[in-house]
């Protein structure tokens, strides 16, 4: 008798938690979204996981080191698919815009969060924060249109007739200026708001404490920025780094409009190339066979795995510092 | 030992340090505003002077030597001049000159070709207008409910794995490549069904959409204040009434904002599109066959050697700037006025 009561009792409130009040039922549908958030991830890296499968048994790690990419048989060359020109321009592009973009982002965010007046920061801050939300397509026609002109007159052809006489690298033909350091200087603009935007929110949860012990040593500001706010924040600033060259690494339509989508080797850096990105939106909706296009399914996935290495990471060494602030921002 | 009292001996060398890094970093400052003052000034000075009623009215035209709002030009019958010429060869008399509408077009190099600045489009962006709107509202639509309700998740049940690797997994598909997420769309929606549509694109966008809109309702939910939810549990309500009736109503502004955001970043995709929806010179709505986008049009245009089409380039851009900028104006007004409440 007892139990039978018990049971109903505990039957209702069975229905009652699951489907009058609602709260278990609802709990585990927002959960099942939030899992689906995770499915998506999971689905990116199996769908190009298996998409890339005919390349990955044919080539297999010699793929990345492999010097030609020939899509088409001619008399002189086999078909074959290599990565090294893609390789090498993603990489070349990517570090000439770390390299530009990261003592200017650091510049940015200190003066942002150490020495900029009250009243200009925010406004300052959602200048640079605005560099992030223009469309790519748009860096890639600013910079065919008005850089190009400009980069080959005033910057490519003296240095290539001065230092390029010494260093291949910089060496003639500079051409129409299409190529790696012209692509690497659209990317370094594309990533700087990442870089200062991180470093800014790194400098901002430095204590007070770490100042004003240097200002009380009879440190000028810039000692004091110098001596006790960098060290303390130097993990979150390399994290903000290596999330600017995972966009660099990744950035499309600026590299594809600029870099020339050559999938060749030169020696000098202001000849035409190609990044694995520009590679995949170039040729993947003609691929020539699907070999070819496995083979850029493979660079996709190269691609997402080392994003998501570098995302990784660079988080992690973020959230040490801001616990949380400054990586939920992007 | 005496208190040292004045400047100590090296101080001159440390201010002038302190004085030029100081610089430095207003110099950093500047060659980032710079760019951004050029880009924006650049697209909407250029990409302004060249809107006009047809530009938002008329979908591609192919360009055309001559000016053709020369009536004579558009009808044959009135073309023929009159008498002169061979009955056998009607156009023995035609030059170049009177083809154009009576201004010939001079070679301008040893090749003979035309001075292509002379070639005119009438056309304009309609079609990629719609097209846009079209894929990205599709791809709003299909990542709304995912990153509202993932969102709400993350916010409102804290605390557990699941909720890490969501974190950790919207962390990882913002950090993404927008062309991978292309490949992705293009294998699993272009391969199987065999053709490039605006749908897949939509898939594409709603991927890239979902990191952000899920971690901004998370953050604006976070903003309600926990004496609110109480409140309304105090009332006997349940969590999800609270959350549908209290908590999101009270957050609204900042998720729509949120959302809008999303919007704009999506509208300004274009790697992804070039694997979906592939784009197409004429006005389409049909969501399963190729498309013309907004950011398609300008990557397009840009490689083309028309200085007319390159002028619809910078006009696209135009319309492209002013949607995203709005949008991020909007938005920091409204996360403005929230912070300043709390």
């Amino acid at each position: 008798m007892s139990t039978t009561s018990e049971r109903r009792v505990a039957l209702g409130n069975a229905w009652t938690r699951w489907f009058r009040h609602g709260d278990g039922l609802f709990a585990a549908i927002v959960a099942l979204f939030s899992v689906l958030v995770v499915g998506l991830v999971f689905a990116v890296g199996v769908v190009t996981y298996l998409g890339s499968a005919e390349a990955r048994a044919q080539f297999g790690a010699g793929f990345f080191t492999a010097l030609d990419w020939n899509p088409i048989e001619t008399s002189i060359q086999a078909v074959t698919f290599g990565a090294w020109p893609a390789v090498r321009g993603t990489l070349l592009t990517s570090l000439i815009a770390v390299a530009l973009a990261a003592p200017v982002g650091i510049g940015i965010g200190i003066y942002l969060s150490e020495l900029c007046p009250r009243t200009i920061r925010q406004p300052l801050s959602f200048m640079v924060e605005l560099l992030a939300a223009i469309p790519s397509v748009i860096y890639g026609l600013w910079g065919v249109l008005v850089l190009l002109p400009f980069f080959t007159d005033v910057l490519a052809n003296p240095i290539a007739n001065s230092l390029g006489t010494v260093i291949p690298a910089l060496a003639q033909p500079v051409g129409t200026g299409r190529g790696i350091i012209a692509a690497g200087m659209i990317l370094a603009l594309m990533i700087l708001p990442t870089i200062s935007a991180i470093t800014r929110d790194v400098l901002a949860v430095v204590p007070n404490t770490q100042r004003e012990v240097m200002l009380a040593l009879g440190a000028t500001r810039w000692e004091v920025i110098w001596g006790a706010v960098l060290p303390y924040s130097r993990a979150g600033i390399v994290g903000g780094i290596m999330l600017g060259l995972g966009r660099a690494l990744g950035e499309t339509m600026a590299a594809v409009m600029i870099v020339g989508n050559t999938a060749r080797i030169s020696d000098s850096w202001f000849q035409p190339a190609t990044t694995a990105a520009s590679q995949i939106a170039s040729e993947l909706t003609n691929a020539t066979s699907t070999l070819h296009e496995s083979a850029l399914i493979y660079l996709a996935l190269t691609l997402f795995g080392i994003t998501l290495m570098l995302n990784l990471a660079a988080r992690v060494l973020v959230a040490q510092l801001s616990r949380g602030a400054a990586s939920s921002r992007f | 030992m005496s208190l040292r009292t004045g400047a100590p001996p090296n101080y001159a060398r440390r201010r002038i340090v302190d004085q030029f890094m100081r610089a430095l970093t207003v110099v950093a400052t500047a060659v980032a505003v710079v760019p951004l003052v050029l880009i924006l000034g650049y697209v909407l000075v250029v990409g302004g002077s060249g809107l006009s009623i047809s530009f938002f009215t008329e979908s591609y035209k192919a360009p055309l030597l001559g000016d053709f709002s020369d009536p004579t030009l558009v009808d044959p019958a009135a073309g023929v001049p009159e008498g002169g010429a061979n009955p056998e060869d009607p156009f023995a008399n035609l030059d170049l000159g009177e083809l154009t509408g009576g201004t010939p077009a001079e070679p301008t190099d040893s090749y003979g070709t035309p001075d292509l600045s002379q070639v005119t489009s009438t056309g304009g962006v309609l079609h990629g207008i719609v097209g846009t709107l079209l894929v990205t509202l599709v791809g709003l639509l299909l990542a709304l409910p995912v990153g509202l309700l993932a969102g709400v998740f993350l916010a409102e049940y804290d605390n557990n794995w699941l909720a890490t690797a969501t974190r950790f997994c919207t962390d990882v598909l913002s950090g993404a490549p927008s062309i991978v997420i292309g490949v992705v769309a293009y294998i699993l929606i272009v391969q199987q069904t065999k053709t490039f549509s605006g749908l897949a694109g939509s898939i594409a966008i709603a991927l890239l959409m979902v990191p952000t809109i899920t971690r901004t309702t998370e953050e604006i939910l976070r903003l309600v204040p926990q004496t609110v939810r109480e409140a309304a549990m105090g009332l006997g309500a349940p969590t999800w009434y609270t959350t549908f009736t209290v908590v999101i109503p009270t957050a609204l502004t900042g998720i729509v904002t949120g959302v809008l955001l999303a919007f704009a970043r999506g509208a300004g995709e274009t790697a992804p599109l070039i694997l979906t929806v592939l784009g197409n010179n004429t006005l389409s709505v049909n969501m399963l066959e190729p498309i013309a986008a907004l950011p398609l049009l300008t990557y397009k245009f840009t490689e083309s050697p028309f200085p007319t089409e390159i002028q619809l380039a910078w006009s696209t851009s135009f319309v492209l700037v002013v949607l995203v900028l709005f949008i991020n104006i909007a938005l920091r007004l409204a996360t403005r006025s929230r912070l300043r409440g709390r």
